[in-house]
């Protein structure tokens, strides 16, 4: 059985029932008691689970996060919600310098099961410094998963395995998806790590995304399907562990391949895809991998330029005519 | 409307013996047993022979950098005296002696200067955590040491150690406005040593003390003599009792000095006058308390002689045994990296090879193949 929430529910509810189920896991950020999360994800949660575990702090993010990394070591398994990711780039040393190192750096005494999570992603007129798709910058750093949910279902099943998991996890939120409805089953489920999803079956090209722009894909893809393209939309779900097998296995079908990825070109988890794909699928392809990011320049504020920026279903469909020579 | 004062405070001082030996027999009663005080001697005494000895084996190529902490003895060996066994301690790299009190064996510090990631592996029932390079970040992290403790209804404190100069850093900032205002039980312990490799703790803090800097963020605050190993406890032993009774932390700074070099990196000698290291050679806090040994009849030449002879022993041994410890297998460069090692990451450790190669066997095959 399935019913229609919001993605920001799904969410909720997958905290909800782990914080029932755990009473190592509690919540803490900026805004998530008393006034329900700053986008209201935490909604009711202080009514239930009271002040100690859903815990207002101080502006402080570096703060709350570094505090997160102690009260592991004592156990417990907080979230830590960044109202924005870009806000979480104050924390950076504890983030990446700590948390992915802690289980390393004590010979395996002190891992850190924290979930980082919060809004990634342009599109929200924010201007530069608050636009942040930090996938592009964090998915570098060894020692943590990186989870980018782009439907509730997922966001649902994806956090109830980001809670449990024993490493520290950056659940990539979005703020342009959290009033978006989709089903999502009655029943408990988890969603594993590194399994990603074909969201569209296809024979001439494959698309692969994550997070937001997946919606932009299958957008394309109907859109090519009208001039007789058959594109594969393969949803990634997570970016590490990065299920590149499933990409892999329709890149051989199709044997064109379009990533398409919200952060900025240059080392990012697009890079690291057409990297790995031109290494297992050489003599599959019939044509170099392409790929669609966000222009390389600071996010503009402009509504105009800003969409003009991001990746959307129409460069998505430049890239796939061009890729398979059908321009 | 007459100006009224918003804000009146002072910060206590505490010192109970001086550097002549003087005593308060008033502040010092019942503070530390005589018993122990030979105990605590002789811990200061064998870590400044490690101290000596770290720094030889750095100069021969033995040792890799190392930060001594010479003139230092008596503030973490003081905190570490006054704890629960079971409290935390969260160190940086200046904490030798308290951390040798509670439990660790001197060749894990030698180990980790060594260039062994494995002199990290503490055990756990000593409740310390991996040394903190980086300046600050242990100190959020013994926040939420002491709040984890605090919401699983244990009697459990953290008490973490840093310089003065960390005291610059934001981390300081938001982990004493944390604790303070969530009702934390931590205790946060500022060796100010007076300088931070080559800059003095008047470029760190204008005010004129560190400890100031934790009445902004409304903790109580105490200032006291590091070299005097009572001081120390005295002021620990009130830092204690308001974290474990009121789950309030305390902010503590003990006023002490680096008499050696930041680090083996270091040579002081370049910006620092000899006049002031002499100064502070005579309030050493060794020499204090070995003077306060003999006035107790605790302690005569002879002791010395027999101490100094052992401390060489027990130093060597301890060198000894790191330097005997195996090489780590090549392997360990993938472990521990997650909880479980993922299939990218077994795939280089199997093949031993950190390039795209190592993630691909069937590259390596065909690689094979051309080379045969």
């Amino acid at each position: 059985m399935t019913r229609v929430i919001e993605y920001r529910d799904a969410l909720n509810e997958a905290m909800s029932e782990e914080m029932r189920r755990d009473q190592r896991v509690m919540l803490l950020g900026e805004e998530v008691a008393e006034y329900d999360g700053a986008y209201k994800v935490s909604r009711g949660m202080l009514e239930e689970f009271g002040a100690q575990r859903i815990i207002d702090t101080p502006i402080s993010e570096s703060g709350f996060s570094g505090m997160a990394i102690g009260a592991t070591m004592v156990g417990l398994r907080p979230i830590v919600e960044f109202m924005s990711w870009s806000f979480s780039l104050v924390a950076a040393d504890p983030i990446l310098n700590n948390a992915p190192k802690m289980l390393y750096m004590s010979g395996g005494q002190f891992g850190c099961p924290i979930v980082f999570r919060g809004n990634d992603g342009a599109g929200g007129q924010l201007g530069s410094t608050h636009s942040w798709c930090v996938e592009g910058l964090y998915s570098n750093v060894p020692g943590m998963k990186m989870v980018i949910p782009a439907f509730p279902a997922d966001a649902k099943g994806l956090m109830k395995t980001a809670i449990r998991d024993d490493d520290p996890v950056f659940f990539l939120e979005s703020e342009r998806l959290l009033s978006f409805k989709d089903e999502v089953p009655e029943e408990e489920y988890l969603i594993p790590f590194g399994q990603a999803l074909v969201r569209r079956p296809g024979t001439d090209c494959t698309i692969v995304s994550f997070g937001r722009p997946v919606h932009f894909c299958l957008e394309a893809a109907e859109e090519l399907a009208k001039e007789g393209i058959s594109c594969e939309v393969i949803d990634g779900r997570t970016i590490r562990p990065l299920d590149i097998d499933t990409i892999v296995e329709s890149v051989r079908k199709t044997n064109y391949l379009v990533v398409v990825d919200q952060s900025w070109s240059f080392g990012s988890p697009g890079s690291e895809i057409a990297a790995q794909v031109h290494q297992h699928c050489f003599d599959d392809l019939d044509n170099a991998v392409a790929r669609v990011h966000s222009a390389d320049v600071p996010t503009p504020y402009a509504v105009e330029l800003e969409q003009a920026y991001l990746p959307n279903a129409h460069r998505i469909c430049e890239a796939v005519r061009a890729v398979t020579y059908t321009a | 409307m007459p100006i009224t004062k918003a804000l009146e405070t002072q910060i206590d001082h505490i010192s109970i013996l001086d550097e002549h030996g003087n005593f308060d027999e008033e502040l010092g009663a019942g503070l530390i047993p005589d018993e122990d005080l030979v105990k605590l001697y002789e811990h200061m005494m064998i870590c400044r022979q490690l101290d000596e000895v770290a720094f030889k084996l750095q100069r021969s190529g033995r040792m890799g950098t190392y930060p001594q902490n010479m003139g230092q003895e008596a503030t973490s060996l003081g905190a570490a005296y006054m704890l629960d066994p079971a409290d935390w301690m969260v160190t940086c790299y200046r904490e030798n002696c308290g951390l040798f009190w509670r439990g660790l064996p001197m060749e894990k510090i030698l180990q980790h200067w060594m260039g062994d990631e494995r002199g990290n592996q503490i055990e756990r029932s000593l409740y310390c955590t991996p040394i903190a390079v980086p300046i600050g970040t242990q100190m959020l992290h013994a926040t939420g040491l002491a709040w984890g403790a605090k919401y699983r209804g244990e009697k459990q404190i953290a008490c973490t150690f840093f310089g003065d100069g960390a005291t610059s850093e934001g981390d300081f900032h938001e982990a004493v406005n944390f604790a303070a205002n969530l009702d934390i039980p931590v205790i946060f312990f500022c060796q100010n040593n007076q300088w931070a490799i080559s800059v003095p703790s008047s470029i760190q803090c204008s005010a004129p003390t560190v400890a100031q800097r934790g009445v902004a963020y409304g903790v109580d605050c105490l200032q006291c003599d590091g070299n005097d190993l009572y001081a120390v406890a005295w002021c620990m032993k009130k830092a204690i009792e308001s974290a474990r009774e009121h789950h309030r932390p305390m902010f503590i700074e003990a006023v002490t000095y680096r008499l050696g070099d930041h680090t083996t990196a270091d040579d002081a000698r370049r910006y620092r006058d000899e006049e002031e290291v002499e100064l502070w050679k005579s309030r050493d806090p060794l020499n204090r308390m070995r003077t306060r040994l003999m006035g107790l009849k605790l302690w005569d030449e002879a002791r010395e002689a027999e101490l100094k002879e052992r401390a060489e022993r027990t130093v060597a041994a301890a060198v000894e045994r790191a330097e005997t410890i195996e090489a780590p297998e090549l392997s360990d460069i993938f472990n521990w990296t997650f909880a479980e090692v993922p299939e990218q990451i077994a795939l280089q450790r199997d093949t031993m090879r950190t390039s795209s190669i190592g993630q691909d066997p069937s590259q390596i095959a065909s690689e094979q193949t051309t080379s045969a």
